[in-house]
């Protein structure tokens, strides 16, 4: 029987193929000298380099973090390349983009000129580290809205990168921060003016493609007071052989009466189904702060891939009658690791939390939820509610959960629920008498298990997000 | 419609079923009665192909051996079993996993598959057959249900799918006489000249409604008589001690 498991949750992974495009890459390694050719490339004002700069000085006195239950090989930084970009740069329209990166959008199912009509998405497509086609940017500007590369809000918006870049994860809060701070390249820039409720979904697919390249995302969202926006960021990448660092920071403003939804869908390369090489590490620092009164922050994740994920999209609930919410799906199969979770901290009156995670380990998989409830002392009526789920498919995966609760005000109210379940052979035993396959019957159940996550999910995301957990489970059950 | 030929059953070295014939043919209806622990259970779950059983003999569905065929093949095939413990699913939708197993059930005949909307009209007017409300429909499969409203979502399901040849494993078991009565007739309602009906069961009440072809009585993994509904009575009358030996 766990055999027919096994066979069911084995697939290779579907996007596994490279782009042949010349790349502009720099040769590998770190050094001041490389941050400053990453930021005269860029054409950035004084003000960046010299924040790159404190940040790689900043880097070099800290140490890799070891606190998170993964294990993988020791990460050379002087063996990474740490620019790479696409040789055709400044394009007007999609006509000019390379018809290679198109075709592999298309492969992705992320037809960009479609997209445009259909949809109604507007997208901003990273491939590698500069943004080579930009949509609906006239829509959104007659709404004031600004939705663009990051580089390109360095050049138009200086002041609004000054003001706001470091001001929720500062260059001094973690080892893949401060290095993310030092070199990034490109990411995507979103600001909201006042009352504008954002028409559209704001939506960036990432895609990793460059040999040895580090992929270092920067994202920064503005929602100033009383806007709304919702936006979504979802991935694949190519086959690879060699490990992959991705180390993205994601910043959220949300002003007074603001809503900021942010929504991931995550498939990159897990790594070889059968040894695990080769997968990508994904690091990422993702936190919003909800500034002035009655902001809400959500945060809705899907992690299906990368070998190692370490991730805790957090809030910062300073606002009086802040919110911040956690959806998460997390999925390990084969020999992938994640520890990922969440963090709220109460500091203004009235802030209330909602952490619903929902993690399923297959194969040899090793997951771990790690979160973390701060209410401070001036918090007062603050209110928690917590819910970690876990479901074991198969006898090899392993799933760990580490609450953390740190109350320090006695008006707090605190709710944590717990469960771990498995996939019982009665289970898919009862599905086949009713004619429904092994394979369907996991997705069936699986599927089920992540409802109150994927409900949270705009509704093409949704339908994604469904998807991608066949595909990862998916296998040839005879 | 099947035939079951000499079969032994083992599980861990544990004999359960030592030398059963059985025949059914379409249109009948044969109950199995018998003691706690005879086999009457395992006779069921190797009859729908469940995994765990030396087995030896044959089972013939429609004149082809079937002991080689997958449970879900099986289902497909046209063979239902009514649980004896429904299984319950947390998170799964109980209309979709019903939609999901008709449409199963569907593709594998070369019918087109349905859709939501007539999905929907098709299952509002089976629940009310089996008397249960619609919003069972749109909860977890089994997930809170009380004992007899898991034997209704299992009737429901028999009516729902339509297949040949249905077991009913102690589908009367635990419930009050109105839904012994429903669940009569929701099952008299799927019976028709070509399909045929395994009925075990301990009690008389089911079978009065039902009306069954033959009777039979299994004990420590064989039938040891087999009658017609005067045999229910003087079981009932009687106990099983009688037949021992």
């Amino acid at each position: 029987m766990s055999d027919v498991i096994e066979k069911a949750i084995e697939q290779d992974y579907k996007y596994g193929f490279v782009t042949d495009i010349e790349q502009d890459t720099l040769p590998p390694g770190l050094n001041e000298d490389v941050i400053r050719t990453i930021s005269a490339i860029k054409k950035e004002p004084e003000f960046m380099l010299k924040w790159r700069l404190k940040s790689y000085r900043q880097w070099l006195k800290m140490r890799e973090p070891t606190w998170a239950k993964v294990d993988y090989n020791e990460i050379d930084y002087q063996a990474i390349s740490y620019y790479s970009a696409p040789k055709k740069k400044e394009l007007k329209s999609l006509d000019e983009v390379d018809p290679e990166i198109l075709e592999t959008y298309k492969k992705l199912g992320i037809p960009l000129e479609e997209q445009k009509m259909l949809s109604g998405v507007a997208v901003d497509a990273v491939f590698d580290s500069v943004s080579v086609a930009t949509t609906f940017k006239d829509e959104l500007k007659k709404y004031g809205v600004i939705f663009c590369p990051f580089s390109e809000a360095v050049q138009n918006h200086p002041e609004l990168i000054e003001k706001y870049l470091g001001s929720v994860v500062p260059h001094t809060d973690n080892f893949f921060a401060a290095l993310n701070s030092a070199v990034f390249t490109d990411g995507s820039f979103v600001y909201i003016p006042k009352g504008v409720r954002c028409p559209m979904e704001l939506s960036t697919y990432f895609r990793i493609n460059a040999a040895n390249t580090g992929q270092f995302e920067r994202t920064l969202i503005i929602a100033d007071a009383g806007s709304y926006v919702s936006y979504l960021e979802g991935c694949t990448a190519p086959m690879r052989d060699e490990n992959q660092l991705h180390a993205a920071v994601v910043e959220l403003i949300a002003h007074k009466d603001a809503t900021i939804k942010y929504s991931t869908v995550q498939n990159w390369y897990p790594g070889d189904p059968k040894t695990g090489k080769g997968g990508i590490f994904n690091f990422v620092t993702k936190r919003g702060i909800c500034l002035e009164e009655n902001a809400k922050i959500s945060w809705t994740q899907v992690e299906t891939g990368s070998a190692i994920t370490w991730k805790y999209p957090s809030c910062i609930l300073k606002g009086d009658n802040s919110v911040g919410e956690f959806y998460s799906v997390a999925l390990t199969n084969n020999f992938q690791q994640a520890d990922t979770g969440t963090k709220m901290v109460h500091i203004g009156k009235n802030t209330k939390s909602t952490i619903i995670s929902k993690g399923i380990s297959a194969g040899k998989g090793r997951q771990t939820y790690r979160g973390g409830v701060k209410i401070m002392k001036n918090a007062d009526n603050a209110r928690n509610y917590s819910q970690c789920d876990s479901m074991l498919i198969g006898d090899k995966c392993k799933a760990y959960t580490f609450p953390y609760i740190d109350v320090r005000n006695s008006s707090a109210q605190m709710e944590h629920e717990a469960s771990t379940s498995s996939i019982g052979e009665d289970q898919i035993y009862y599905c086949n008498q009713r004619g429904i396959s092994t394979e369907n019957a996991i997705s069936l159940i699986v599927n089920g298990f992540c409802k109150e996550v994927f409900k949270e999910l705009p509704m093409e995301f949704a339908v994604e997000a469904q998807k991608l957990m066949e595909v990862s489970l998916e296998g040839s059950v005879g | 419609m099947l035939e079951i030929k000499n079969l032994y059953v083992r599980i861990k070295d544990k004999e359960i079923i030592k030398g059963v014939d059985l025949t059914i043919k379409a249109g009948e209806l044969h109950a199995l009665m018998g003691r706690n622990g005879s086999g009457k259970s395992t006779l069921a779950h190797v009859i729908t192909g469940k995994d765990g059983y030396e087995i030896e003999g044959d089972i013939l569905f429609n004149g082809e051996s079937i002991l080689d065929k997958t449970p879900e093949e099986r289902a497909l095939d046209g063979i239902f079993m009514s649980f004896q413990y429904p299984v319950v699913i947390p998170g799964v939708n109980n209309m979709y996993f019903l939609k999901a197993a008709l449409n199963a059930k569907l593709k594998a005949n070369g019918q087109s598959e349905l859709d939501a909307m007539d999905f929907l009209t098709l299952i509002k007017a089976k629940i009310k057959q089996v008397g249960m409300d619609e919003s069972y429909l749109s909860r977890a499969v089994n997930d809170g249900f009380s004992g007899g409203e898991k034997k209704r979502n299992e009737i429901l399901q028999l009516l729902t799918l339509e297949p040949i040849f249905a077991i009913l494993d102690e589908t009367d078991s635990g419930l009050d006489i109105d839904a012994m009565k429903v669940i009569a007739n929701g099952i008299n309602e799927y019976r028709n000249g070509e399909r045929a009906i395994l009925a075990i069961t301990h009690y008389q009440r089911l079978l009065d409604y039902m009306k069954p072809d033959m009777v039979h009585v299994m004990m420590d993994g064989q039938i040891v008589k087999t009658g017609d509904i005067e045999l229910v009575y003087e079981l009932e009358a009687k106990g099983y001690s009688w037949l021992e030996n």
